[in-house]
């Protein structure tokens, strides 16, 4: 059942990042955090379509699409801590994961950066014929940097395995895309590079599936990229460093959306359609509470890396 | 067998993309008649199709990074870049993605891929197509850079680099293409590589890379003439840093002068010199001396061109006045 899985999904991204979040808000997490609450309807549903050895590049909001990928969540928050143990042992951080067993190339800190790499992933499959789709996933900020545009021009000439989803939370940091972006739908870009461009709601996590269960077909039978465009929004501050987001998003806009929380909506589906009760969907919030305090427990519990290794791993062996 | 510089590239590009299906070539006009702007990668397109041998389109940072994500995910890229000037527009792939990478990711992925970049002035080309640009990027953790002057080590350098495990900066320079050498017919590969000596000498050690170590051999010719004795030493990896093969030389001689085509300020040869004063101060017996562009933009003239651009008789003067603390 879909839709009972998606919900365990999406709440243990909201279940954790809660969690980052109050560790950042106790002074126990270093830096920096990106979190992607009212966000998760796009990573779980553009996930779900893909197989275990299809890849998934993201941003620096990207939590969400690692734990959608099979991301472990001991290991991804001993990372954002900056522990041993984490994915990266603490050289990456929240913004700097990477997991390639299960298909996560990376999380990644420059906005737009990590558009062409993805690029360079379809290129290595459609070369060397793995039959592998990427999803390249960035925020509507992104969408003006020149990467975006150069990497939709080669994906659309070399017919690459390739879907570029855009999570338009309608804020770059605090700038709206009113006053940052020249198009009302960016998905309307797409036909610069003769590119199909849709646009989905991405509070619904059945619409955001099957849009991108569309476009992973068209990539798997060399139809080349397809631009999804996911109206979403995130439900708290662009880092921890803007607690009132009301500086520069109007109250009303924000009722708006609190009103279109992509988790609850699928509760509120779920219980309509009679897919399981509240007994049932008790029981998974709690199971999934247990996993996240868990979780976070192992991860505060672990240790910091031996410093020596600071000044190892710059460069690979050759021959490796 | 005696091969022109870009023919020793070409050859090298032959030799691994027939012995690896994952190495690739991309860049503007590699897969054209000629073989991009300088005519290195002719043929390479008949013999490997354009599945392996790839014209982008004029976006050097968006290719770039597609190279740097082919070679996360099982590629081998060779990138061409027209003029190395236009490295700049892929700054932020190659500092901020294709070196860091491998240590961000904690040791999760690597990215073996190469940027050959078409480098150098004396040619009237101007400011944006003459750079030598190897210093921007001597301060990047992660990258290799490397700059061949011969023939031979074109072949075998080029070939060292694709079958790295790091992103290499390849410095070809433009004046060089159409200069020949002795090419052994096999190459040895070695593990590392190390600062050559081209020249041996006791009075002056001269350090240099690329064209204008044409420069410093007419100069210690020259020199010899009046019986200074010049040690020339090609570096040919510019990051890392042969220092010891330079520090060798240094003792020898106790006096060293560091030509390059770059700027001067910030340049390799400033941290030639650093590191000299940081570990042979004791064994100087005269000032060190850097000889490099001019901290200007190139100028297009060829005349003005030539008078910011290091010479043969700055080259000789320099090795002069190292020779006391005069």
């Amino acid at each position: 059942m879909n839709l009972l899985k998606w919900y365990r999904e999406m709440l243990l991204i909201r279940v954790f990042e809660e969690s980052v979040g109050k560790l950042f808000t106790q002074g126990l997490a270093p830096g920096t955090s990106h979190l992607s609450i009212g966000q998760e309807a796009c990573a779980v549903g553009a996930v779900s379509v893909l197989d275990s050895t299809d890849q998934v590049f993201s941003t620096h909001r990207g939590h969400g699409h690692f734990l959608a990928k099979g991301g472990d969540p001991m290991m991804l928050m001993a990372e954002i801590l900056g522990r041993s143990g984490g994915y990266g042992n603490g050289f990456g951080g929240s913004q700097h994961t990477s997991y390639p067993p299960i298909g996560f190339i990376g999380t990644n800190g420059i906005t737009g950066g990590n558009i062409p790499v993805a690029t360079g992933a379809a290129l290595a499959t459609k070369t060397l014929g793995t039959g592998r789709v990427v999803i390249c996933f960035f925020g509507d900020g992104a969408s003006n940097q020149g990467t975006f545009h150069e990497s939709l021009n080669m994906a659309s000439l070399w017919k690459l395995p390739i879907i570029f989803f855009v999570e338009n939370n309608r804020y770059a940091q605090w700038t709206s895309v009113t006053r940052s972006t020249s198009v009302e739908s960016i998905a309307t870009r797409g036909i610069a590079y003769n590119i199909p461009g849709v646009t989905v709601d991405g509070m619904d996590v059945n619409a955001v599936y099957e849009v991108t269960a569309e476009a992973v077909k068209l990539a798997r039978s060399g139809g080349g990229p397809t631009l999804i465009e996911a109206e979403t929004y995130r439900l708290t501050g662009h880092s921890k460093s803007d607690v009132k987001t009301t500086m520069y998003r109007p109250e009303e806009e924000e009722l708006v959306w609190y009103q279109r929380d992509p988790i609850h909506l699928l509760r509120d589906r779920i219980l309509e359609n009679k897919f399981a009760d509240d007994v049932k969907l008790d029981g998974i919030d709690n199971d999934v509470r247990h996993i996240i305090e868990e979780a976070t427990r192992q991860a505060l519990d672990s240790p910091i890396e031996d410093l020596n290794l600071a000044f190892t791993g710059v460069y690979a062996d050759r021959g490796a | 067998m005696e091969l022109r510089y870009r023919e020793a590239i070409n050859l090298a590009l032959r030799e691994e993309m027939a012995a690896d299906p994952r190495v690739i070539v991309m860049g503007e006009e590699v897969a054209s008649p000629q073989g991009g702007a300088f005519a290195v990668t002719g043929g390479l397109v008949q013999e490997f199709t354009t599945d392996r041998v790839i014209d982008t389109p004029i976006s050097e940072n968006g290719f770039v990074g597609v190279a740097v994500g082919a070679a996360t995910s099982g590629l081998r890229p060779v990138v061409e870049i027209m003029f190395s000037d236009f490295v700049a527009l892929a700054a932020d792939q190659l500092i901020n993605h294709a070196a860091k990478f491998h240590y961000m990711y904690a040791g999760r992925i690597t990215v073996p891929m190469v940027v050959r970049a078409a480098s150098g002035g004396y040619r009237g080309y101007g400011a944006t197509h003459s750079q030598f640009p190897a210093a921007w990027f001597m301060n990047v953790p992660g990258l290799k850079i490397l700059a061949p002057f011969s023939p031979a080590d074109a072949r075998w350098m080029l070939r060292w680099a694709i079958e790295d495990e790091n992103p290499v900066l390849f410095l070809e320079h433009k004046l060089l293409y159409g200069l020949t050498g002795e090419v052994p017919e096999t190459a040895e590969i070695p593990d590392q590589i190390s600062a050559n000596v081209l020249r041996e000498g006791t009075d002056v050690t001269l350090v240099g890379f690329s064209y204008v170590l044409g420069m410093a051999l007419d100069a210690a010719d020259q020199l010899q003439q009046d019986d200074i004795s010049v040690e020339v030493i090609d570096i040919r990896s510019i990051k890392p840093l042969d220092m010891e093969t330079i520090l060798e030389s240094v003792e020898k001689t106790g006096r060293i002068v560091i030509v390059e085509e770059g700027p001067k300020t910030g340049g390799v040869g400033a941290e030639i010199a650093a590191v000299v004063a940081e570990r042979a101060l004791p064994y100087l017996d005269g000032r060190v001396i850097r000889v490099a562009a001019a901290d200007t933009p190139i100028p297009s003239s060829l005349e003005l061109e030539r008078a910011v651009l290091p010479d043969v008789d700055q080259i000789a003067t320099a090795c002069v006045d190292s020779l006391s603390w005069e």
